[in-house]
């Protein structure tokens, strides 16, 4: 048997038993919308007509499918299509079933991927979106199970009306983070963004941050790719893009207190780029001398990370050295349900955990980044 | 004596003083163009020569750019750590101009600046090939001009161009690559077509240059899912100041994403991390290492393979101090397939200067 074959569970049977009592927090579970219509409700009668008609808009190149087809439909695991209609995510009753009860998940940290208010081009119809989307998401999804928890979606090209809409829930413990898309139309980092992030720290509202979104740019500095098997592993690097623009631009100068959650990213690279912009920040301090830090420390200190796609070492105890040299405090569990690559509890971390390395994981470092009891 | 002796430096940077010094080597039509138009200063923005890490401070000559003196190369470079051979990499324009005439003539005289002033000067120097990397029939064009040279050893890119350089575009560059014997070498360094990451265009010259180690990852997808080591299977590709101890992670990665997915790229017919052990090759320097050394030998464990790293000074950059160019815990007995074995059996060309 070898790592290759991707069948094996390295994780011996007592713990994924001990596992599968434990009570989790699972960082990325994804509802959906039945349809764009399902919003109706939330819209003004203006903006009702627009999604009607010309519907979200992006630049993107197709009306109904992402530029890089992905690879299966609804992007989601075959069984998790509810047998009631609708697409995977959509049914909370069912979610409930397959997800919540089934794995013991004590909280669920939902981020709806469709539509986006921040990737809209038109920014007033994005502003309307997004309030419309945490309406919904208040009335049909976190009022009725508690156990879900759900971010404040806010238009984030338009800092102002994203504050706004902050205000608006903030202090509402069914919401727990703010959710921008990741692919923004500047470096998160940049000042442009900075209300939003004063807004969430003085809510003490992490920022959870899903790869997601298409802002124009190509995928990567050198242009395009041409593969879904591709974009897929692009998007997790565009993450640590994230990471180093909003540690060198000195977002946690500004903002110590900031907190900001990278999610469905995975997360073996964490160790190599801090390393990476401690040496190289060392060769070019000059250029940054709002850092009062090395890089390292605002990674270590300000940023957590999703495990999903757990990341897979060719040597599985290798896990455990990123783990190390990340820092224990910093991983979250996330299962990406419904989706085709999402990680099953009990069988994603091919590693051998103590039952405190377990606890964190599973669920104590999201106890605390989140402020749940 | 010094603990890099007899090794082959696979990246010093001869710097192209300007278009003065080109002029001679252009054809009259752009010596004049280039006249009359006052054409000049095609240094890659990627590389501002006056921020301390792009030109050590005992590298720089008292006048002029770091690496534009042969004197100094020859002092410092190769007689200041014992080489016996270092491959050039002049960084000047040629892969960034949007006008293919142009840039095919810029590369040219490059080629030519090179084989004139420095490798016919100095018989420890070797080659990479600057060509107008966006129009192919040129660019083989001028590989197929210098091919009978054997001190070119390698076609030189940047990381960041129009488009993924697996995009079959540039396969007739691999194959007239293939066919003699020259590796393709991705330096870092961008041509600005497109933000130098896909979240926009970051503000720092700190993330530019952190954001090669991205860029080039990317490349890396894109040349195996192309497919381009299934058609040119004796073709190496070799990051050039990319950095590589985020290689395991990205490993793990593009493994897991391959199996998920391969069925999309059904040429692709095992792990990308197996493709990469056997094509990719990379430039010692920059090391980020880990802050505790022991932890370094992790990291070569972790590649898995002792045949990927090329030692490299990056002379004139400032990547280390002295001529501790192997960073501390870097295994004694993994040194001297890094210095000589693996840049020979990466570059072909090498081996006839050494028999």
């Amino acid at each position: 048997m070898s790592p290759e074959d991707g069948s094996i569970l390295t994780a011996p049977r007592d713990q994924r038993q001990s596992r599968a009592r434990l009570k989790l927090i699972d960082c990325d579970v994804h509802h959906a919308l039945r349809s764009l219509r399902d919003l109706h409700p939330y819209l003004a009668q203006r903006w009702r007509e627009h999604l009607d008609v010309y519907g979200p808009r992006g630049p993107v190149p197709f009306t109904g499918s992402s530029p890089y087809p992905k690879a299966a439909p609804a992007l989601s695991r075959t069984d998790a299509w509810p047998p009631n209609g609708g697409p995977p995510g959509s049914d909370l009753e069912f979610l409930q079933k397959q997800l919540l009860d089934a794995n013991n998940i004590e909280y669920g940290m939902l981020h709806l991927l469709a539509p986006s208010g921040m990737d809209q081009r038109n920014q007033a119809f994005g502003a309307a979106l997004s309030s419309a989307v945490n309406q919904w998401q208040y009335e049909n999804w976190t009022q009725k199970d508690k156990r879900l928890k759900a971010a404040i979606v806010v238009p984030g090209e338009d800092a102002a009306a994203a504050v706004a809409e902050i205000e608006r829930w903030a202090g509402n413990p069914d919401f727990v983070q703010v959710g921008m898309t990741t692919h923004s139309i500047e470096p998160l980092g940049r000042r442009r963004y900075w209300p939003i992030y004063e807004a969430a720290a003085r809510h003490s509202l992490p920022i959870g941050l899903h790869t997601s979104g298409y802002n124009g740019h190509a995928v990567s500095g050198g242009g395009w790719c041409s593969y879904y098997v591709e974009e897929q592993h692009n998007v997790a690097i565009s993450q640590q893009a994230v990471a180093m623009s909003m540690v060198c631009e000195g977002v946690f100068e500004q903002i110590p207190t900031l907190k900001v959650v990278i999610v469905e990213g995975g997360l073996a690279w964490v160790p190599s780029l801090a390393w990476r912009m401690d040496r190289q920040f060392d060769r070019m301090r000059g250029e940054l001398p709002h850092l009062s830090r090395k890089p390292s420390e605002y990674l270590r200190h300000n940023m957590w990370y999703t495990t999903q796609p757990s990341d897979e070492p060719e040597r599985p105890e290798d896990l455990r050295r990123i783990f190390d040299w990340m820092g224990w405090d910093r991983v979250l569990y996330a299962t990406d349900y419904p989706h085709w690559d999402m990680d099953n509890p009990g069988q994603s971390i091919k590693l051998r955990l103590t039952e405190a390395e377990q606890k964190m994981i599973y669920a104590d470092n999201a106890r605390a980044v989140y402020g749940l009891a | 004596m010094r603990a890099t002796a007899g090794g082959i430096d696979c990246d010093v940077h001869p710097a192209v003083p300007g278009m003065a010094a080109l002029l001679r080597y252009f054809p009259p039509y752009w010596r004049e163009q280039i006249t009359i138009r006052g054409i000049d200063g095609l240094d890659l923005a990627s590389f501002p020569s006056r921020v301390p890490a792009h030109g050590r401070a005992d590298w720089r000559p008292a006048k002029g750019k770091p690496g534009s003196s042969l004197d100094m190369l020859q002092a410092q470079a190769l007689d200041g750590f014992g080489s016996q051979l270092a491959i050039c990499n002049p960084l000047y324009g040629a892969q960034a101009l949007f006008n293919d005439h142009f840039a095919a003539a810029v590369a040219r005289a490059i080629n030519d600046w090179l084989i004139a002033e420095w490798l016919d000067r100095e018989p420890r120097l070797r080659g990479s090939i600057t060509v107008a990397v966006e129009n192919a029939e040129l660019a083989v064009d001028e590989i197929e001009r210098l091919a009978a040279d054997k001190r070119f050893v390698q076609v030189l890119f940047l990381a960041m161009g129009d488009a993924l350089l697996g995009r079959r575009q540039y396969w007739p560059i691999y194959a007239a690559a293939e066919r003699h014997g020259l590796a393709i070498g991705v330096h870092a360094g961008s041509a600005a077509r497109h933000a130098t990451s896909s979240n926009g265009w970051p503000s720092y010259h700190l993330e530019d240059y952190l954001l090669n180690a991205q860029a080039f990852q990317s490349q890396i997808l894109n040349l195996i899912h192309e497919g381009v080591f299934s058609k040119f299977p004796k073709l190496k590709v070799v990051g050039i100041e990319t950095g590589f101890t985020w290689l395991p992670n990205f490993m793990w990665r593009a493994n897991k994403t391959w199996r998920g997915v391969r069925a999309e790229v059904p040429w692709v017919d095992r792990p990308p991390a197996e493709i990469m052990r056997e094509h990719l090759r990379f430039t010692l320097q920059p090391t980020d290492a880990p802050p505790d050394p022991a932890d370094m030998a992790v990291v070569l464990e972790q590649i898995g393979s002792d045949d990927m790293l090329l030692f490299s000074t990056d002379y004139p950059h400032a990547q280390f101090d002295g001529t501790d160019a192997f960073p501390p815990g870097f295994p004694e007995a993994a040194r001297r397939r890094v210095l000589v074995d693996n840049p020979r059996n990466t570059y072909p060309r090498l081996q006839e200067a050494m028999s």
